[in-house]
């Protein structure tokens, strides 16, 4: 059932081209996209295996950089790049996770080790010839299908949106998954998930990898639609916060958190700026107050909170005959 | 007594300058039900943590199924067939109790059908069936001491190892929860219990051992240990066996 809801969501957004032709929107919907992929890779280590990482440009850097080295340097393929780019964010993932887990790191030192690593790669590829060093990497515009470049912007919508349906998918697989019950048992108790017969470090590591792995394909991606790619941009702690503000409003450890959170987020941004006219910061003001209204009111974010209640309503709806069926016994 | 699954033999562990166990040895044969026994703070807890794998200890063997296993990591032991359940209980808070369950059960079935089969058959052997849905932080202390039970069951396991299950249970639900016991141990499992409550002690297990102070101080049939000078000294204080000796003379 979940699975045709997947579909539903991502055949409604498809349809979207259809009837809207005007670039702005789709550069919105685009970046929204982007972000909801970043959140989606978090929303994996984040929001199933509960390690809050606060560096998760440490993979949407290497992505980016790495698509945007191997064309411009290296004269690969921007698809073979994409793939590379996503095989990078995973290995960095893994050098990241296999460091950090081995150490027993957890919680807010977790997450403070997270956050070095992706400042460490930001510093590093400020200063690194082959990465542009201050100035950043311009792709060269070459606008043929080939290149992972589109003339029209509803096919960069297009090649996003299947990135976050792929990921819905690969999630939803997640959630169903022995991977994924192990994953969640290690967020509820690590502890009792060892007792259990969960090798936690591996688990976490696994997840680490996969998180990376999908965030990284936003990077790549990014890459590909600026064409440029800096050393703050990349691994700037801006991609770092969206990655995991975007999940937790939508709904840490559900399937459409993330999708949802980057939607809630980004139409009250820019709609906000629509209306004031462009105040500068105002978008991250409104993320900050979103964050504290969901944390305080809705920690389960958007979805979570839905689902919550459809669960309580559930649960009252059958306690009634329960009582019923007591009364005629008595 | 039968082939022991389970034998300590001699381990110590230390907590800096804390001898928290010292040299203790005990077995537990399959299809048997063998009690551990002991005042606060005798190290009890600590011996179960190294059997299961939490602690390592500082010297000594732990010979489970014909191996030496100490020092191995939580994980490996589950899969040899070792199960515990934690004194202060440990549920997956935030998931239903069919959830809680199915992940002790992922351990010995990848597919998740079959996982879930048995996590439903064990639910209802513990007498959580109609709470399958239910998420663990809305269970009473009763419910969640049989979720610990049924997370632990739902491995698979050969040994047993019951942290204080029926701590903090009122009698009617002690009542409910020792007949699922003893239909474990009729299946051939190993089950070593933590227990304080003495009446159950008494009418559960065949062999008891004594721990106080880090030491093995007694052991036998529990009609033994509690006669056990030794034993009521460890209880009651120094003195103490004497003094109950000549007020029963007088």
């Amino acid at each position: 059932m979940r699975g045709l809801l997947i579909a539903a969501v991502v055949a409604a957004l498809a349809a979207v081209p259809l009837f809207v032709h005007s670039n702005v929107v789709f550069n919105f919907l685009v970046v929204t996209l982007l972000i909801a992929l970043a959140g989606q890779g978090w929303n994996i280590i984040g929001g199933y295996g509960g390690q809050y990482s606060f560096g998760h440009a440490a993979f949407f850097g290497t992505g980016a950089y790495a698509t945007a080295i191997l064309q411009m340097r290296y004269g690969v393929n921007a698809w073979v790049g994409f793939i590379a780019g996503i095989a990078a964010g995973a290995v960095v993932g893994a050098i990241i996770g296999g460091l950090a887990f081995r150490a027993g790191l957890r919680s807010s030192y977790f997450a403070l080790v997270t956050l070095a690593f992706a400042e460490v790669l930001r510093i590093l590829a400020s200063v690194t010839p082959v990465a542009g060093a201050g100035v950043g990497i311009l792709i060269k515009l070459d606008l043929r299908p080939e290149a992972f470049q589109f003339q029209s912007r509803a096919v960069f919508y297009l090649v996003i949106l299947a990135l976050v349906a792929v990921s819905l998918t690969i999630t939803q697989m997640l959630e169903r998954s022995r991977f994924g019950a192990w994953l969640i048992a290690v967020r509820e108790n690590e502890d009792a998930a060892r007792a259990l017969g969960v090798n936690a470090t591996a688990v976490k590591f696994g997840g680490m990898v996969l998180s990376a792995a999908v965030t990284a394909a936003a990077g790549c991606f990014y890459a590909q639609y600026f064409l440029f790619v800096d050393a703050g941009i990349a691994y700037g702690p801006w991609i770092s916060i969206e990655a995991l503000l975007t999940p937790i409003i939508g709904g840490a450890g559900t399937v459409f958190g993330p999708l949802v959170g980057a939607l809630a987020v980004k139409a009250l941004g820019e709609g906000a700026k629509l209306w004031t006219g462009d105040v500068p910061g105002l978008d991250l003001m409104i993320y900050g107050a979103l964050l504290v209204i969901v944390i305080a009111f809705a920690p389960a974010g958007l979805v979570g909170t839905l689902v919550n209640a459809r669960q309580r309503v559930a649960r009252r709806l059958r306690a009634p005959r329960k009582r019923t069926a007591e009364s005629v016994r008595g | 007594m039968a082939e022991a699954l389970l034998s300590v033999e001699q381990v110590s562990r230390r907590f800096g300058g804390l001898l928290a166990v010292d040299a203790a040895s005990l077995s537990a044969p399959a299809g048997r039900i063998t009690a551990l026994i002991g005042p606060n703070g005798a190290g009890k807890t600590t011996l179960f943590a190294m059997i299961s794998g939490f602690l390592k200890p500082s010297a000594g063997r732990i010979r489970y199924d014909g191996a030496d296993v100490a020092g191995e990591p939580p994980h490996r032991l589950a899969r040899r067939g070792i199960a515990r359940t934690f004194q202060i209980v440990q549920p997956f808070a935030g998931i239903s109790v069919r959830d809680n369950i199915l992940v002790g059960a992922y351990l010995r079935h990848a597919s998740r059908a079959d996982a879930l089969g048995v996590a439903e058959t064990v639910g209802r052997e513990v007498g959580l069936g109609d709470l399958l849905e239910r998420p663990a932080h809305t269970l009473t202390v009763a419910g969640r001491k049989r979720l610990e039970l049924a997370r632990a069951l739902a491995t698979a396991p050969k040994l047993l190892l019951l942290d204080e299950v029926l701590a903090g249970l009122n009698p009617a639900e002690i009542r409910d929860i020792v007949p699922v016991i003893r239909a474990l141990v009729a299946r051939g499992i190993a089950v070593v219990m933590i227990e304080h409550v003495m009446q159950a002690v008494m009418s559960l297990s065949e062999h008891v051992f004594v721990l106080a102070e880090g030491r093995i101080i007694a052991e036998g049939s529990p009609a033994q240990v509690v006669a056990d000078p030794g034993v009521v000294e460890a209880y009651l204080g120094r003195g103490a066996a004497t003094k109950i000796g000549t007020a029963h003379v007088h």
